[in-house]
């Protein structure tokens, strides 16, 4: 059967794209938030999931506006990335495994989820910079099989919170009843809080991410009782997006250790946070 | 929308919801188009003409001109969609912040900076 090892919370910011196309993991502005994930490389380069299933928002690539899925999982055996318009160089395509994406699917619609399946997706820097952030080394990255699975969190009305965690509870069911000997990760990224638009673009919280962050492992449900309306208000529109996190933290279960934390403004508008869940079995 | 009834503005935040999205349709359609680089070069070659093609309004088509991106958002912009406008006028995540914060990019950048300075963001 399947094992869901593990799990990371993190940032996708795009300028962390530019940052790892230059080099600049040592640059005094980028050194705090590249050294976070230390922690991250070497239990990747220790533990060798096969899977990772990678929980993020597209930004105006694969979907437009005209067809928002609430939630749009890939089953394809290759995404390819592509230009998003705004000048980051196109990676090179990730390999898939449709037969766990039609498991996971027809696991999760059973379970009460409706699920928009993409037989073609393209991923943008949503899903491949944290793949570069997890896999700085080509070769490595290259050996993980990828599931993308895509949240509204774009146009409003968005997911609950509370969906996003009942969501990835289904997703833990789903990898432990899937019949092949695999491990498995779980990346819930995007956060944590910025804003983007309007006058008070630039906005961060780092008193609610802290709380965030300390309350993940053992009170995920602690975030429930703000409305996506009120995230916004508290951690900006785009901040919101943590609610992906919950999918990861719903998906591990109750036995899990943290392995590490980091929390650093800010990578261009933004607070970015990173953390290790390792599944106490391991 | 109901689940936004009542609830007081957020100041200087726009939620883009149902009415944002269906007011921006045509504005955010024509910056979806922007993915692919033969049509930014369409538009680089004849900007108004390519915005009259995507049917923009009047009012979204001077602030298309005056690189207006609060006004641009007023007028049903989504913030990822106009990155890809702005993006061709050579301004970054970080310079469409500080245009609409109304400061300076050094100021909006040493903002963040100082966030990161202190205990309470």
């Amino acid at each position: 059967m399947a094992r869901l090892i593990g799990g990371v919370g993190s940032s996708h910011v795009p300028a962390i794209g530019n940052a790892l196309e230059q080099g600049l993991q040592t640059d005094p502005y980028w050194k705090p938030f590249f050294d976070g994930y230390k922690p991250v490389w070497n239990w990747m380069e220790d533990k060798k999931p096969d899977v990772a299933i990678l929980v993020y928002n597209d930004h105006g690539l694969n979907f437009f506006l005209d067809t928002m899925p609430t939630f749009a999982i890939g089953a394809a055996a290759e995404y390819q990335n592509a230009d998003e318009g705004w000048g980051l160089k196109p990676l090179d395509p990730f390999q898939g495994d449709p037969e766990f994406s039609w498991h996971l699917i027809d696991s999760l619609v059973h379970d009460e989820f409706d699920i928009t399946m993409c037989q073609e997706m393209l991923v943008d820097h949503g899903f491949t910079v944290p793949m570069s952030l997890m896999w700085p080394n080509q070769d490595t990255r290259d050996q993980v099989k990828v599931i993308p699975l895509c949240v509204n969190v774009v146009q409003y009305p968005f997911p609950t919170a509370q969906r996003c965690l009942k969501l990835g509870e289904a997703i833990g069911k789903a990898v432990a009843s899937f019949d092949k000997d695999l491990d498995v990760v779980i990346l819930g990224t995007g956060g944590l809080s910025h804003q983007l638009d309007g006058e008070r673009a630039g906005h961060t919280n780092r008193e609610f991410d802290t709380e965030f962050l300390e309350k993940l492992k053992d009170e995920p449900e602690w975030l429930l009782k703000y409305s996506n309306y009120e995230l916004a208000k508290i951690v900006g529109p785009q901040g919101v997006e943590m609610i992906m996190w919950l999918i990861m933290r719903g998906a591990l279960g109750g036995n899990i250790r943290e392995l590490s934390r980091n929390y650093h403004i800010p990578i261009s508008n933004t607070a970015a946070g990173v953390i290790l869940f390792e599944n106490d079995a391991v | 929308m109901k689940s936004l009834a009542g609830k007081e503005p957020i100041p200087g935040t726009t939620i883009f919801e149902g009415r944002m999205a269906m007011k921006g349709y045509a504005l955010n359609k024509m910056c979806f188009s922007f993915n692919k680089a033969e049509n930014r070069e369409a538009f680089k070659a004849d900007e108004d003409a390519y915005c009259v093609k995507y049917g923009l309004s009047d009012a979204q088509r001077a602030a298309v001109k005056k690189r207006d991106v609060l006004a641009l958002l007023n007028l049903g912009g989504n913030i990822y969609y106009l990155a890809k406008l702005t993006g061709m006028f050579g301004l970054n995540m970080q310079d469409i912040g500080a245009q609409q914060a109304g400061i300076s990019l050094e100021k909006f950048k040493a903002k963040l900076l100082a966030a990161g300075e202190t205990k309470n963001g």
